[in-house]
């Protein structure tokens, strides 16, 4: 199921910013790493939001560090 | 002929309805190819007005997916444009606070805007993109290109209709004579081809209405002409302190000469008929640039084919440079289309080179000229310019009752 999700989170932050599939792992850092800034982390979020019918709010966004946690957060809203 | 601010230009960029790049429309436009064509878009069916000035190279082609799709057409052609101008001048190595950005629209990201409401109606706000505001802004453009080039001297963007191009121009020398630039980048861009803007410009019976002859519909000073076409696309040049121009060797294709900004005060939308405002811009250029008006060889008009706008125009012409001037008059927008806030910044990149290369461009679909025009039209073919140093002017307009008439001369 996380394997799913990564891939599915690394097609859709390929689509909004560009970063090759095979750099999104989950010990990236959105910001640091993948250089995701804010707006297109809402991009980001209102693509998953669509892709797995899960919502994620402004206040959970904000501990998603790393494509790790955003996996996890959507697994277990999945479950 | 003297020039107090000294100010050249010294590089060019655009994408037109008549070539991907400024050389590439210099060239159709030279030879007198038309832009115009029916629109590729279905939704163009319903309309009373189904063809325009699309681009001739389509943004997407050439510019990177991820940047192109933050960016509204009027913004992606804006960079294009800019990108092409900069590295035109060379690519120079300038401190970035020294470097300024005037890039005017029209309307601005009228089709983000535009669809972003489509989306709010059929899947709620939650699905806005993020994007939307930067996209929509009209200073939007002008921060793209400032941001690209990282250019901190100032950021502007004028908006004035159909003169916001020619505006920039005139504030990006403004901005260099009054020290706080060397160099910026100076243009407009407009991308409005929407069903809606469309049906707008329609309604006000401001379009010409020739669908079953596209190339022949934008015809300046000709006698059937009925209304303007819409066009899309951007231009840039990049204005330059001479002294620092000079210090780097850059190629000069011109001297900028000075502006002249006035208004009608007469109508929102219709020209007055006395030209009066349009007079004193003019003659306002000429004696920023401190020549004579008999010294004018060459006019890039405004000319968007409207029954009354040219005959406003002519009138000006007349009133500010002598009704027996021999100015040779082009009407550029009978291939290109009105390309609304980018057309000052495109006819000025026009009068550049014409000045540049000795050519006044033709004004195409002239079968028979209105003979209220009373001025010297290079009609349907391009005329060559005489030798020694030459004076020549791009009027703009814009509804509103904004005038703007641009001053360039040749550089020797």
């Amino acid at each position: 199921m996380s394997d799913a999700i990564l891939t599915g989170l690394a097609e859709i932050i390929n689509e909004v910013a560009g970063v090759p599939l095979s750099d999104v792992t989950p010990s990236k850092n959105f910001t640091d790493d993948l250089d995701i800034d804010s707006l297109s982390m809402v991009e980001v979020v209102m693509a998953a939001e669509d892709k797995w019918g899960v919502k994620i709010p402004d206040s959970e966004v904000k501990n998603l560090n790393t494509v790790g946690d955003a996996v996890d957060y959507i697994a277990k809203a999945t479950a | 002929m003297s020039n107090s601010h000294g100010i050249v230009v010294t590089g060019i960029g655009a994408t037109t309805p008549v070539g991907g790049d400024a050389t590439s429309s210099w060239m159709a436009i030279k030879a007198g190819q038309s832009g115009i064509a029916s629109l590729p878009y279905e939704w163009a069916g319903d309309l009373p007005v189904r063809f325009g000035g699309v681009l001739a190279v389509s943004p997407a082609e050439v510019m990177d997916r991820v940047e192109a799709r933050r960016l509204d057409r009027s913004q992606q052609t804006a960079l294009l444009a800019s990108r092409e101008a900069w590295a035109d001048a060379g690519s120079p190595e300038v401190d970035p606070v020294r470097i300024g950005t005037v890039v005017g629209t029209g309307i601005g990201g009228v089709i983000t805007l535009l669809d972003a409401y489509d989306v709010l109606k059929e899947r709620g706000p939650s699905r806005i993109s993020p994007h939307t505001v930067p996209m929509l802004m009209p200073n939007g453009p002008a921060a793209v290109v400032g941001l690209d080039h990282h250019a901190a001297a100032g950021v502007h963007a004028p908006v004035s209709a159909c003169a916001s191009g020619a505006e920039a121009v005139a504030w990006a020398a403004r901005m260099i004579s009054d020290g706080r630039a060397d160099i910026v980048v100076a243009g407009g861009t407009e991308a409005p081809i929407h069903p809606l803007t469309i049906a707008g410009f329609a309604s006000m019976r401001a379009l010409s209405t020739r669908n079953d002859d596209p190339a022949a519909a934008s015809r300046p000073y000709d006698l059937a002409r009925d209304g303007f076409v819409m066009g899309e696309g951007a231009a840039m040049v990049i204005l330059e302190r001479e002294d620092h121009a000079i210090a780097r060797g850059a190629r000069i294709y011109a001297r900028y000469l000075g502006a002249g900004m006035t208004a009608d005060a007469h109508h929102i939308a219709q020209p007055d008929p006395d030209g009066i405002g349009a007079a004193r811009a003019i003659t306002a250029a000429l004696a920023e640039a401190d020549v004579n008006a008999n010294e004018v060889v060459h006019v890039n008009a405004h000319a968007t084919s409207t029954p009354q706008g040219d005959i406003a125009e002519a009138v000006a012409i007349r009133r500010a440079l002598g009704p027996d001037t021999a100015a040779i008059i082009s009407g550029t927008k009978s291939m290109t289309g009105h390309m609304l806030g980018a057309a000052g910044a495109f006819e000025s990149l026009l009068t550049v080179l014409a000045l540049h290369h000795r050519m006044a461009p033709p004004t195409i679909n002239i079968d028979n000229l209105d003979p209220e025009i009373g001025l010297d039209v290079a009609a349907n073919t391009a005329r060559a310019l005489p030798a020694g140093p030459l004076v020549a002017i791009n009027n703009s307009f814009g509804f509103g009752g904004h005038d703007v008439a641009l001053a360039f001369g040749t550089y020797s």
